[in-house]
């Protein structure tokens, strides 16, 4: 905030504004002690991946090791259970990030009827409890006698992820100028060629965060996937089933490296943006 | 847009997207509605008999842990606001030019896994754990003293894994407060208090509910704090829903579960939104 004095009024009465410089520093001590705490379980997990543990509970400190990532990949139903996470994910995303894009573009480039409902259709998917999604599919799963599985767990990732996706691209989309795909349409190109050139390179912004989002709610599903997945596997359902008998730290070695790709991806992401944003 | 090709391209384009929800969205609910209304059991098979008992049946065994749900629900939406509350509102009004490293900084739980940061935090509580042993052995802290399997354990739980979504609606709602509205607030002789009181918070109240809506639902229905956290006895409605599906077979009391629960969310956020008491508070949610 800047105060500018420009003539000052002498018959102005003094403004009973006194800063308190204490205040503001109160409020970022608490910012910190806040984020202290966010991270502090973060922390606490790095930490004991590199604990010498020798018992099945690791909780206890007992030295400094890095064993456990050179024995990475010894469980080896953990190794599968990332595998599927990570190419879940990945269709997941694909499917979902298509499926929204187009559902995105019809409720923000369209005015038709049975758009409320839609729009309702895509709050009620977002809103709705993970565990009324996970029972109610599995109530339809044991009905039909579907046999659960990955690919029960991908159509539900799917599901849920697609309301994610055509929000977001829906924000981008209402946004844009509908003159210019005129214009492109003007100059000879046809509906596809509109679509590829123009359209898409305006929404891809909502269309790459929307698809970012899909695959971060994919891979750390635990609730839908626990009611759809059958006898298979994923790295949280593992972590939780682990909780009985002990969390190996290996877990915590994975988790360690999927937050320092995550959190380093999202600087990238952000440092990228920024120079774009500089650019332009 | 011109023709009936023009017209029919939000339709041809909702329908992929459509299909795919229809499938595994709509009818599976309306499954769980049928089961919640059969009788029978995992050996003979279930039938379709109308049986509104179920829901009394499930309700009466279970209403207190749904109370017990609710009020877990409650206690950790309300520590989410006031704990979220002043750290937006820092960032928002003094994070200056490092804004969205702030941010970032209190998203980052969010790279870790749900089931994992649930363990992790579990972990800071255990008792002679990396972060109670030593402030024990320091004595900083009674030697008796603990946390876990208790509710108290598993509201902190909740609260630590929904904290940023309570965090981030706030912030967006108090950073697009125009400053000079605010400043018009102070001319006009409010003091600091009353300029928070009667155009700050007024201003904020959309993020508020905003992230009321996005913590009080998963909040109440997450099974996974309470049986990593809570023991035996602080199990929420969840659990029973899980145990009900997983253990006891039974898909029709589950399903009513399901279903009640479901209702009971609805109905609490919409007396929530009326209590708050204009529409516009929903209007702007929406926005």
């Amino acid at each position: 905030m800047t105060t500018t004095v420009t003539s000052p009024a002498p018959a102005a009465p003094p403004r009973p504004r006194r800063r308190n410089p204490l205040r503001g520093r109160g409020l970022q001590a608490y910012t910190i002690l806040l984020v202290a705490w966010l991270v502090l379980p973060v922390a606490v997990m790095i930490l004991f991946g590199f604990n010498d543990t020798h018992s099945k509970q690791n909780f206890q400190w007992e030295g400094f090791t890095l064993k456990w990532y050179a024995r990475l990949f010894e469980k080896k139903d953990l190794t599968t259970a990332l595998v599927n996470s990570l190419t879940i994910a990945l269709l997941t995303t694909v499917f979902a990030t298509v499926l929204g894009t187009l559902v995105g573009l019809a409720l923000g480039r369209y005015r038709f009827r049975g758009q409320g409902v839609a729009n309702l259709v895509m709050f009620a998917a977002i809103s709705c409890p993970e565990l009324v999604m996970g029972a109610s599919l599995l109530s339809m799963f044991v009905a039909l006698e579907t046999p659960r599985g990955y690919l029960t767990i991908l159509a539900a990732h799917v599901m849920f992820s697609v309301s994610f996706v055509a929000i977001t691209v829906r924000a981008r989309a209402v946004g844009l100028d509908p003159r210019i795909e005129e214009a492109a349409k003007d100059l000879g190109a046809g509906p596809l060629t509109t679509f590829r050139l123009v359209t898409l390179p305006m929404i891809m912004p909502g269309v790459v965060s929307g698809a970012m989002l899909a695959f971060a709610l994919s891979v750390d599903d635990f609730i839908i996937t626990n009611f759809t997945s059958g006898a298979t596997q994923t790295f949280p359902l593992w972590v939780w089933s682990s909780t009985r008998t002990g969390t190996p730290p290996q877990v915590n070695v994975m988790g360690t490296l999927i937050f320092a790709v995550g959190v380093l991806l999202a600087v990238v992401n952000i440092a990228a943006s920024r120079r774009r944003a500089r650019n332009t | 847009m011109t023709g009936l090709k023009g017209r029919l391209t939000p339709y041809l384009l909702i329908l992929p997207g459509g299909l795919w929800l229809t499938a595994f969205f709509a009818i599976p609910l309306i499954f769980m509605a049928s089961v919640s209304l059969m009788t029978g059991n995992l050996i003979d098979g279930f039938t379709q008999t109308w049986h509104w008992q179920n829901y009394t049946d499930a309700i009466g065994t279970y209403g207190d842990k749904i109370v017990r749900s609710l009020w877990y629900g409650l206690l950790a939406t309300a520590a989410c606001i006031a704990l979220a509350y002043p750290a937006a509102y820092w960032i928002a009004f003094k994070g200056g030019r490092h804004k969205s490293t702030w941010l970032f900084l209190l998203l980052l739980p969010f790279f870790v896994s749900f089931v994992l940061r649930t363990i992790s935090w579990k972990l800071v509580l255990t008792d002679n754990g990396p972060v109670l042993g030593p402030l024990k052995s320091w004595g900083l802290l009674p030697d008796g003293f603990h946390v876990l399997d208790s509710g108290f354990a598993v509201v902190s739980g909740l609260t630590y894994n929904f904290l940023p979504f309570m965090i981030l609606p706030i912030y967006v709602a108090l950073e697009r407060i125009d400053y000079r509205v605010i400043e018009a607030a102070y001319d006009l002789y409010a003091g600091r208090f009353e300029a928070f009181r009667r155009v700050v918070l007024p201003l904020s109240l959309p993020g508020v509910f905003a992230g009321v809506i996005m913590t009080f639902v998963p909040v109440t229905s997450d099974y996974v704090n309470a049986s990593v956290l809570g023991g035996p006895g602080n199990t929420m409605i969840g659990n029973v829903i899980q145990s009900e599906y997983f253990t006891q077979s039974n898909y029709h009391t589950a399903s009513a579960l399901s279903f009640a629960l479901m209702a009971l969310l609805l109905a609490g956020i919409f007396a929530y939104a009326r209590a708050l008491g204009t529409k516009d508070v929903l209007e702007a949610a929406a926005r």
